[in-house]
């Protein structure tokens, strides 16, 4: 039997899981941001990780035909984009039933012109996300379900008359932690089968589609390799799927980390630091790594690898949260606009105000203050997006600097507003040294714990491999 | 459930010594005994006993405060009293404490000032903390000695003239004015060949953990076992009565092959040899130091033992200099050296008691401590190439002590020490 093994990374914002196989290869990752026990958020990830595994096994099985024909490789990219959007509608269904049920049970007088206009909310943004999914890839987006529906339902909320706000953004509170909480099971080849249906409809509705110069030419081109051809495809995934359903995804060993790895439920030898499984994770992936800056959820961290990628010095923010993922979180809630739109706003910036205040708390008030004397949004997000990196910069200093290649990890990393402000910076600081940042980028820690646990927990290295093999 | 407190006779004997000090105290304007306010670092214990004054160590009792509780209450008395949040945590601990009645950490009360006397210069805050209490204490006469820093790494016989001459001019001559008694060198040469004894004693105690395993922890038992010499025994019989006894407690430890003492009992099993640098927090200091013995670390030297003196590079009290030896004592307190010597002195300890590894504890409220702090860790982490760890606390403010945060970033870094552990194992 193949073995597999899981990391699992308990952050302070989000959850993450990663599986690898005896390779170190990653199959599977999967990340909640559930605020429910560690416990939950631990299986939930985990369960993502196994059903991405198991798609990952499924492109490696046909992974020839991938290479080779353009009508594989592009039905795999849509089948993972539905794949998630049949996951995505599970958790919707569970809401839905849910808003219903918390809106039946309201004591407003107009409760049933509430529970109407709850249906056309709901109408309205169910086929909406769908085909945000289908035709738009959503999926490849790293939205959680909670950001995905909240921002449709509140736009929609906002149209109605005041007097729905209030029982309407309540339903909503009340409904939404509990559905993030739930454990939604699937039956992955029942989901799989959906999705097949799902694209079916997608390309036979291609044919009208006209090329309208707005792509490039490949991707007409395999959009028409695919709509021609995508039965081919289906029937080779039919070939496998029983097969991969029903493989036994064996965890052989598992470690835990992050900020919840004492709550969980793992022997103690299983239990490893954030700061060493960050920086094993970015190691393995960029293996000339010797400085990894990791910002987090309420922590961010500085740390120094040697060329084994074994921590030799860190430094972590100790005093303060200004610096850290959580102050993006509060700053977007000050601005009413999802923790996603921060970066995107931030790069519209033509120039950065300057935020003078080192605290979270207050650079709230002081953001108030700058709108009201006429100062931009985008100026403003660049202001902070710049301090945040300032903050991040000092503990690199503190650290020891940059010394070589640079690694930046953490689900901050995905923020484009706060990666441009690293490389300027780090280039300021340190001149010229390459700096890499991968997509994975918020998964590092789970991966460097996926790593440990293959390699027997006890430490070892890549020296001690070598011996070995 | 922590287990009650394992026994030895030094322990015994230094109990009775504290005790007997603060009870001499408790009656000093009956007894018509002189009491003297002193800092540590520099402290002239045993010219203080040439005039039979008692000694009374503000800093002491902040500590002392901090480990039964009561200095969060004092902290706040003196910010109600305009100290702002940023001061010294010890002098805002002794302002509140005074303020609350002046009654000490054995429950007495402490007398009122007849001298403040500052011998020591180096660190700001307490020019300032006697200023404070000068204002309180309007009848008490404040010495102050101006003692140079070694800031080129050594003493010169000038800095040595220096001081001397404040010692003859102003300070002997102000304490025979306030204690009424003429100073007598034979008294104080008496006093400093038994400081030169207990000074040996403890430098061959702190000298046993070279040893493996570790007999003592140098740093969370060796602040204890630092009070004798530092708190006004320095010059005593009683100090080497102490010393001896305690020399051969650890020698019967060693020869059982038993590592240190914790409030837990038995270290059982050595895993960390480390370093230490910076003071300790005082308010949490059980649960601070369970972090390190629970992961079997083991503090093999430290700088904050060397606060009160640096014996271990040979320097001595000396009867034949009598006052040349006072200024030099002065001059070699831990915090008065330059940064490169506390470099040098650091990776001595590192190399010489075989330390696995560095940390150091940044202290929020002590510029003495914190300057240079990060300078010196990089530098030994480049010269020795240890792994070092960094973690944040303060003395004896108790909102300044986050156990998870610590206990965070130490658990990590006992992680990263094992990793290196293992992979020396592999290499070797």
């Amino acid at each position: 039997m193949k073995k597999y093994y899981l990391g699992i990374d308990l952050g302070s914002t989000t959850s993450k899981a990663v599986i690898i196989d005896e390779n170190d290869e990653i199959l599977g990752r999967g990340i909640t941001n559930t605020r429910a026990n560690y416990k939950v958020a631990a299986d939930i990830a985990k369960e993502e990780a196994i059903y991405d595994a198991r798609f990952t096994l499924l492109s490696n099985a046909i992974r020839k035909d991938m290479d080779q024909k353009p009508e594989f490789k592009k039905y795999m990219e849509d089948i993972r984009s539905v794949f998630q959007y049949r996951q995505f509608k599970r958790r919707m269904d569970s809401l839905e039933q849910l808003l219903k049920q918390t809106v039946s049970e309201f004591e407003y007088e107009n409760k049933d012109a509430i529970a109407s206009e709850l249906n056309k909310i709901i109408e309205t943004i169910r086929p909406q996300i769908r085909k945000e999914f289908l035709i738009e890839n959503l999926g490849s987006k790293n939205q959680f379900f909670r950001d995905i529906v909240s921002e449709r339902y509140n736009e929609e909320v906002e149209k109605l008359d005041k007097e729905f706000y209030e029982p309407l953004l309540l339903a909503f509170d009340k409904s939404i932690t509990p559905v993030e909480n739930e454990m939604v099971k699937y039956n992955f080849k029942e989901l799989v089968n959906e999705s097949m249906a799902e694209l079916e409809e997608k390309y036979e509705g291609l044919a009208d589609q006209q090329e309208d110069g707005s792509k490039e030419d490949w991707y007409w081109a395999e959009l028409n390799a695919v709509k021609n051809n995508y039965k081919n495809v289906e029937y080779t995934i039919r070939e496998h799927i029983e097969d991969i359903a029903n493989e036994d995804i064996y965890i052989a060993k598992m470690v835990g980390t992050g900020y919840g790895r004492a709550l969980l439920p793992f022997p103690e030898d299983c239990i490893k630091s954030e700061i060493l499984c960050h920086a094993f994770g970015a190691h393995a992936v960029f293996p000339d790594t010797r400085t990894v800056l990791d910002i987090g959820g309420q922590d961010t961290k500085a740390i120094q690898v040697d060329k084994n990628g074994l921590v030799t010095s860190f430094h972590m923010n100790d005093r303060c949260a200004a610096g850290c993922g959580r102050y993006l979180g509060y700053i977007a809630d000050e601005f009413g606009i999802s923790l996603n739109e921060l970066g995107p706003e931030a790069m519209k910036a033509d120039k950065e105000t300057t935020i003078c205040s080192t605290c979270t708390v207050f650079a709230g008030a002081e953001v108030k203050e700058l709108l009201h004397n006429g100062e931009k949004r985008p100026n403003i997000l660049a202001g902070l997006h710049k301090a945040i990196v300032q903050r991040a910069m000092s503990l690199i200093a503190r650290s020891g600097g940059v010394r070589n290649e640079f690694t930046f990890t953490g689900g901050v990393a995905r923020n484009q507003a706060v990666l441009k402000y690293v490389k300027q910076m780090v280039t300021d600081a340190y001149g010229e040294v390459t700096m890499n940042i991968h997509t994975d980028s918020i998964f590092m820690g789970a991966l460097g714990g996926a790593m440990f646990a293959r390699r027997n927990i006890s430490v070892d290295l890549p020296v001690n491999e070598k011996k070995t093999v | 459930m922590a287990k009650e407190a394992q026994k030895e006779k030094s322990m015994i004997l230094q109990k009775e010594m504290v005790e007997g000090l603060f009870n001499q105290l408790a009656t000093a304007k009956e007894d018509g005994k002189k009491v003297c306010y002193t800092f540590i670092p520099g402290n002239l214990s045993e010219l203080i006993r040439t005039f039979d004054m008692l000694p009374v160590y503000p800093e002491i009792n902040a500590l002392q405060s901090a480990m039964r509780k009561k200095s969060g209450g004092y902290i706040k008395e003196a910010e109600k009293n305009a100290h702002s949040e940023d001061v010294c945590t010890y002098v805002k601990c002794d302002v509140g404490m005074m303020m609350k009645g002046n009654i000490g950490p054995t429950g007495q009360k402490i007398p009122e000032p007849d001298v403040l006397l500052l011998s020591y210069t180096g660190c700001f805050t307490f020019l300032k903390w006697f200023e404070t209490l000068k204002r309180e204490y309007p009848n008490a006469k404040v010495i102050m000695v101006h003692t140079p820093y070694q800031e080129n790494a050594e003493i010169t016989p000038e800095m040595t003239q220096y001081m001397v001459k404040q010692l003859k001019e102003e300070v002997i001559p102000q304490m025979e004015e306030v204690s009424g008694i003429k100073f007598d060198e034979e008294k104080l040469k008496a006093h400093l060949r038994l400081s030169k004894e207990a000074e040996d004693w403890i430098t061959k105690i702190f000298d046993t953990t070279k040893h493996k395993p570790s007999p003592i922890d140098a740093y969370f038992a060796g602040v204890y076992y630092i009070g004798p010499i530092n708190i006004g025994f320095r010059g005593t019989e009683q100090a080497v009565e102490y010393y001896k006894e305690l020399y051969s407690e650890i020698q019967d430890r060693i020869k059982n092959g038993l590592g240190p003492i914790t409030p837990e009992g038995e270290m059982k099993e050595e895993k960390y040899r480390l370093v230490v640098e910076g003071p300790p927090n005082w308010t949490s200091f059980r649960e601070f130091w369970k972090i390190f013995y629970d992961m079997g670390a083991v503090i093999v030297a430290s700088s904050y033992t060397k606060v009160g003196g640096v014996y271990d590079m040979g320097w001595r009290h000396d009867a034949n200099r009598p006052l040349e030896s006072l200024a030099e004592y002065c001059m070699n307190c831990y915090t008065n050296m330059n940064i490169p010597q506390r470099i040098d002195l650091l990776s001595k300890c590192i190399e010489d008691y075989d330390a696995d590894g560095y940390v150091t504890n940044s202290i929020k409220s002590c510029n003495s401590f914190s300057a240079g702090q990060l300078g010196m860790m990089r530098e030994i982490e480049d010269r020795l190439e240890v792994p070092v760890g960094f973690i944040e606390s303060d003395l004896v403010d108790p909102r300044y002590f986050s156990y998870s945060n610590i206990k965070n970033r130490l658990e990590s870094y006992f992680q990263m020490l094992a990793q290196r552990k293992s992979m020396e194992k592999e290499t070797v």
